[in-house]
């Protein structure tokens, strides 16, 4: 499927009725569609050529990629940097705003800029604490929280002024998300704490990493009693693990991801560690897209990029839809022509 | 002192029915404060608050009290500064990403608010800190915003009055 009125590099298309902001994302969520996001790996370079060559990876499964800003508080390119880059060319990018290294002057400013580049998705987070990176010795910022930082960008939007009160000429028109762990303790504030966050004014959820799709449900189910399903998108987050080396790894030294026991099995179980994963992932989409109340799937396939496509393709989530990039529609007359 | 603060979390419910009487005693005591000036109490005041509230809550003198809306659990001592509920980093044994041997503000506060009489405060989403009231009295401010509201509800009400 192809939506007809796609943009032109550097142009925006017309914000619709009812839309927060004029980007794909919220266009293809709001029509019904199955969406698919994925992370993409910011380069530690300069070169501008690193960050397409990355995003063309994802080349027709992805609807939006999240450009990470210091995720783990390791440093690479920034968040701003990597958006301004990918709306050059058309692409959707979310950008992350996370409160560890900002404060609320640079974080607003950030913001109108990002948005004059074209941005229409931000991902609203607190952020990893300094002493999980590369740079423990770091000054911790947390100037705003992550709900603070969803309201104040809402404020920005829609009565388009600054936290301080001062006005805006033209407000920044962004789709407002933030992330959930559905997985880590206090486990029955976590469905409150999803409440609290789209009261603050986040539109759509992308979570953490997903491998124990039973607590997942028991959360999505405890959401739905709070009536919270009908008032925000939820993309559950998914990503293949390299090995059972790797998965041990990540669960030990990254904030915040939850790997059962019986994943890490698995994966040592299996004569080729790497296909397990990325066979899992595709289940594990598979289940949580069956889920009442999940809009789409977020990938995050941490150094294993170039598997993603291959990945959402077996997982026929996008049911023959091709969302778009660069040349899409060159393309596809092409092939209608030859074939 | 880390243990004093558990143990205050522990009794959020007594800590917290003790606070409300204490609040309404020092709004009740207002003209007393008008009388000896606000700014002139502002640094006796803050520093008796710092004492009380510090032994109890390793309290950090944000200088806007949230502690009963964090279930008696300070959440300036979570390293994230975070006002609105626990990370997404908390460890699976309710521990603090940042500090491995301190249990989570938060994980701390939820278990704080279930022993509360009034449960929903947790559920309201904090304004962003105004770091430059660092190190002021929240009690006197508390009294000050109280009467401004009696203030504001008074006259709306003289006004809508004078309508009728
Ligand atoms: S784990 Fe808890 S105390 Fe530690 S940074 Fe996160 S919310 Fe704060």
């Amino acid at each position: 499927m192809v939506i007809h009125d796609e943009p032109t590099p550097g142009e925006m298309l017309p914000i619709l009725p009812g839309h927060s902001s004029a980007g794909r994302l919220e266009r293809v969520l709001r029509a019904g569609h199955f969406a698919v996001t994925a992370e993409l790996a910011p380069p530690d370079s300069a070169n501008p050529h690193d960050v397409y060559a990355r995003a063309e990876l994802f080349d027709g499964y992805v609807d939006a990629m999240n450009a990470t800003d210091g995720s783990g508080a390791n440093c690479h390119m920034s968040s701003v940097g990597i958006c301004a880059l990918l709306t050059r060319i058309g692409y959707a990018p979310i950008m992350q705003v996370s409160c560890r290294d900002k404060n609320r002057i640079a974080i607003q400013g950030d913001v109108l800029g990002a948005a004059a580049m074209g941005v229409s998705n931000i991902l609203c987070l607190t952020g990893d604490g300094v002493q999980a990176g590369d740079h423990p010795q770091a000054k911790p910022v947390f100037d705003l929280d992550c709900m603070s930082l969803l309201e104040t960008i809402r404020g920005m939007r829609d009565k388009a002024e600054f936290l301080s009160g001062r006005k805006l000429t033209d407000p920044p028109k962004v789709f407002l998300g933030a992330a959930s762990n559905p997985f880590a303790p206090p486990l029955d504030f976590r469905p409150h704490r999803l409440a609290k966050k789209i009261a603050a004014g986040a539109q759509y959820i992308q979570t953490n990493y997903c491998f124990d799709v039973p607590r997942f449900k028991e959360f999505m189910a405890r959401s739905r009693d709070l009536g919270l399903l009908e008032k925000v998108f939820i993309l559950p987050g998914v990503g293949p693990m390299a090995s059972a080396r790797t998965a041990n790894w990540i669960r030990n030294n990254v904030p915040g991801i939850y790997i059962p026991d019986a994943v890490i099995e698995r994966l040592a179980g299996a004569k080729d560690q790497k296909r397990e994963g990325q066979q899992l992932c595709i289940e594990l989409i598979q289940q949580l897209s069956e889920i009442e109340g999940v809009s789409g799937i977020h990938v995050m396939a941490y150094r294993q990029e170039e598997s993603v496509a291959e990945i959402i393709e077996s997982s026929g989530v996008l049911q023959g839809r091709v969302p778009w990039y660069p040349g899409r529609d060159e393309k596809l007359l092409q092939e209608r022509a030859t074939s | 002192m880390y243990s004093v603060r558990r143990w205050a979390v522990r009794h959020a419910g007594a800590l917290d029915r003790f606070y409300q009487g204490f609040e309404t005693l020092i709004v009740k005591l207002h003209p007393l404060w008008e009388k000896i000036g606000y700014q002139r109490l502002e640094r006796p005041v803050a520093k008796i608050e710092q004492l009380c509230k510090g032994l109890l809550f390793d309290c950090k003198m944000c200088g806007q009290c949230a502690l009963s809306e964090t279930g008696m659990s300070c959440s300036m001592n979570c390293p994230k500064n975070l006002r609105n509920g626990p990370c997404g980093g908390v460890r699976q044994n309710g521990n603090c990403e940042v500090k491995e041997d301190m249990r989570c503000v938060w994980v701390e506060a939820w278990d704080g608010n279930q022993k509360m009489h009034t449960g929903e405060r947790i559920l309201a989403v904090q304004l962003p800190v105004d770091f430059s009231k660092k190190g002021s009295s929240s009690w006197l401010s508390r009294v000050r915003e109280v009467q401004q509201q009696a203030v504001t509800k008074h006259t709306a009400e003289q006004s809508t009055g004078k309508q009728q």
